[in-house]
């Protein structure tokens, strides 16, 4: 690698835009996500922080700006001075670079825990069942389920069906994960086993995009929080700074209704 | 219950009331009338002489009305396999994101859904008045329709890619009640379109798909009986061979009633078990099958009589 990859940023948001329709939901976002960083995204509900993390892996197309990961623009090849757009089996291979985890879990039903796991791995990376397997089984011990494998989703509380779905997520090998509000489902007694299981995570040096409404892991975990309203981002900076002592209004005003 | 609220002249105590049950005086009269219908269309049934009974009886087991039925069974398990598999791609068209080939499957199902299944029987039947010799656009190939379109592949054709149609609507439905985060989590994982389809979105779709089909099914063994405007000798073409020439035509409609009633009932029973097959996963407790219903009766009762004695 050479030095100017190593400070080239994991993530590079360049002025991004994004409408449905006549709703303009991101009206030019910029936002760098170093290596190994953990970045938590919060705002308030509608203020597009779902539809910026959407954008991170191309599960929306944009409408202006350009979307970096690793490097290299998502969803585009660049020719000389002209982005042409990939086809879809060549988003499929970029988006195994970026794990995603969702609010409602997404799990397959029909699948046991296993199967959730090495399903990926199989299909998109052509690995043989036991080598998928072999990791599979590591990475559901260390989200503390080694016992779960062949239980299926509905079997399993919200919590470890959750951690169920960070473990598929790694599965993939990614190098960046997403959360769009892991916890906001869960029954409050299940919500501190998937934060412990998301800090073992970061802990690990894992480049961490996560919207949450926890402050709490906020301000333990995160290297730097941003806070978004209404299509921009307001404000940015250490999560001691922006939740201890937020500058704008508005920032103020959101935290006031969530702590 | 406390004492203070107890009326004062109540002179029973609480375990002595006896119980008046309900009366329905409108059960059994509407029991009456229907019971005295049954008889009366049963005994106008056995007694009436045009029925045939006799010759019912001779033909049930008759060797063309046996072949019969093999046809009929062979065409709906050809024409519901066409149906199936051809319902399933226009289904998976239907969504697709090239609007072209969304529109070519909208126009086929419209048009298979918006002719009688009759007419288009009737068409692919004289398809080599329409087109003498099929080539498909291939130069050099050269087919005799009239050797291709036997009345059987007429039939096949005819009923299958019209069940097709139906198929795809049954289908797509199936396709639509599987949540979005599905694909979504597929597609974020990096499986592609197609294998979503097929590993994860269809095989949660079949809890909706399956039981329908099972209706179809026995639909489509009724609808056979349409071929026999096109002589292929299934189970009512090969009775109304035998009526044309011995003109005993309502015992042969009668045989031919016969079988459809036993074979789609077997179907039924089969469909009912699919559908509870089903529903798990949706329910937390099935319903009791008839016979679990009748094992209950009988297991419930039989204690409480006991008890009842002792008591
Ligand atoms: N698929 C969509 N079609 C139309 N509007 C959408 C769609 N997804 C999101 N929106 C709208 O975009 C805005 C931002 O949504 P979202 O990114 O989910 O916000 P957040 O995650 O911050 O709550 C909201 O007003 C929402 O209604
Ligand atoms: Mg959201």
């Amino acid at each position: 690698m050479s030095a100017v990859a190593a400070i080239e940023p994991m993530i590079k948001a360049d002025a991004i835009r994004k409408n449905y329709g006549r709703l303009e939901v991101l009206k030019g976002i910029d936002l760098q996500v170093q290596q190994g960083e953990v970045v938590c995204l919060i705002g308030p509900s509608g203020s597009g922080k779902s539809t910026l993390l959407r954008c991170i892996n191309h599960l929306e197309t944009l409408d202006a700006g350009r979307m970096w990961v690793d490097g290299a623009v998502m969803g585009y090849d660049l020719k000389g001075s002209k982005l042409h757009e990939q086809s879809h089996a060549r988003i499929c291979r970029s988006r195994v670079e970026i794990g995603m985890v969702f609010q409602h879990f997404n799990l397959f039903p029909h699948m046991t825990v296993l199967e959730n796991l090495i399903e990926a791995p199989r299909l998109v990376l052509r690995e043989k069942r036991s080598v998928a397997t072999q990791r599979a089984l590591k990475l559901l011990e260390s989200v503390g389920l080694g016992d779960k494998a062949k239980a299926y989703p509905r079997q399993l509380s919200g919590g470890q069906q959750q951690r169920v779905a960070i473990a598929r997520a790694l599965c993939m090998k990614p190098k960046v994960m997403l959360f769009d509000e892991p916890t906001s489902a869960l029954d409050p007694e299940l919500v501190g086993e998937v934060l412990k299981v998301m800090k073992d995570l970061a802990a690990t040096g894992m480049t961490m995009v996560v919207v949450t409404h926890e402050m709490n892991f906020a301000r333990d975990v995160a290297d730097r929080v941003v806070f978004m309203d209404d299509g921009h981002v307001v404000e940015q900076g250490p999560a001691a700074e922006v939740i201890g002592n937020p500058q704008h209004e508005r920032t103020r005003a959101f935290l006031a209704s969530v702590l | 219950m406390s004492v203070l609220t107890e009326p004062r002249e109540t002179a029973v105590a609480p375990d002595d009331y006896t119980i008046v049950k309900a009366k329905h005086p409108g059960r059994w009269i509407s029991a009456a009338v229907i019971v005295f219908v049954a008889i009366l269309l049963l005994r106008s049934v056995m007694t009436n002489p045009n029925f045939g009974w006799g010759t019912v009886g001779m033909y049930l087991r008759d060797v063309s009305i046996v072949r019969g039925i093999g046809i009929t069974l062979e065409l709906t398990v050809i024409c519901m396999a066409i149906g199936i598999v051809l319902g399933v791609v226009l289904a998976v068209m239907r969504i697709a994101a090239n609007p072209v080939v969304r529109t070519a499957a909208f126009a086929y199902v419209n048009f298979f859904r918006g002719t009688p299944v009759l007419v288009q029987l009737l068409f692919w039947y004289n398809l080599a008045a329409l087109y003498p010799s099929i080539s498909f656009g291939i130069p050099g190939l050269d087919l005799d329709a009239n050797r291709i379109i036997t009345p059987m592949t007429a039939a096949i054709l005819g009923l299958g890619l019209n069940q097709a149609a139906y198929m795809s609507e049954i289908v797509r439905a199936g396709i639509l009640s599987v949540e979005h985060g599905q694909s979504e989590a597929a597609g974020a994982l990096g499986i592609n379109r197609l294998q979503t389809m097929r590993r994860i979105i269809l095989p949660q779709a079949m809890r909706v798909i399956i039981p329908p089909t099972g209706n179809e099914t026995i639909g489509m063994l009724k609808t056979t009986a349409l071929v026999s405007v096109i002589s292929v000798p299934e189970l009512l073409y090969s009775s109304q061979i035998i009526y044309a020439r011995n003109f005993e035509t309502i015992p042969l409609l009668m045989v031919a009633s016969i079988w459809y009633i036993v074979v789609t009932s077997i179907l039924s029973i089969g469909q009912y078990y699919l559908e509870r097959h089903y529903a798990k996963g949706g329910q937390r407790s099935l319903p009791p099958t008839p016979w679990q219903q009748l094992k209950r009766i009988v297991r419930v009762h039989a204690p409480l009589t006991s008890k009842g004695a002792i008591k």
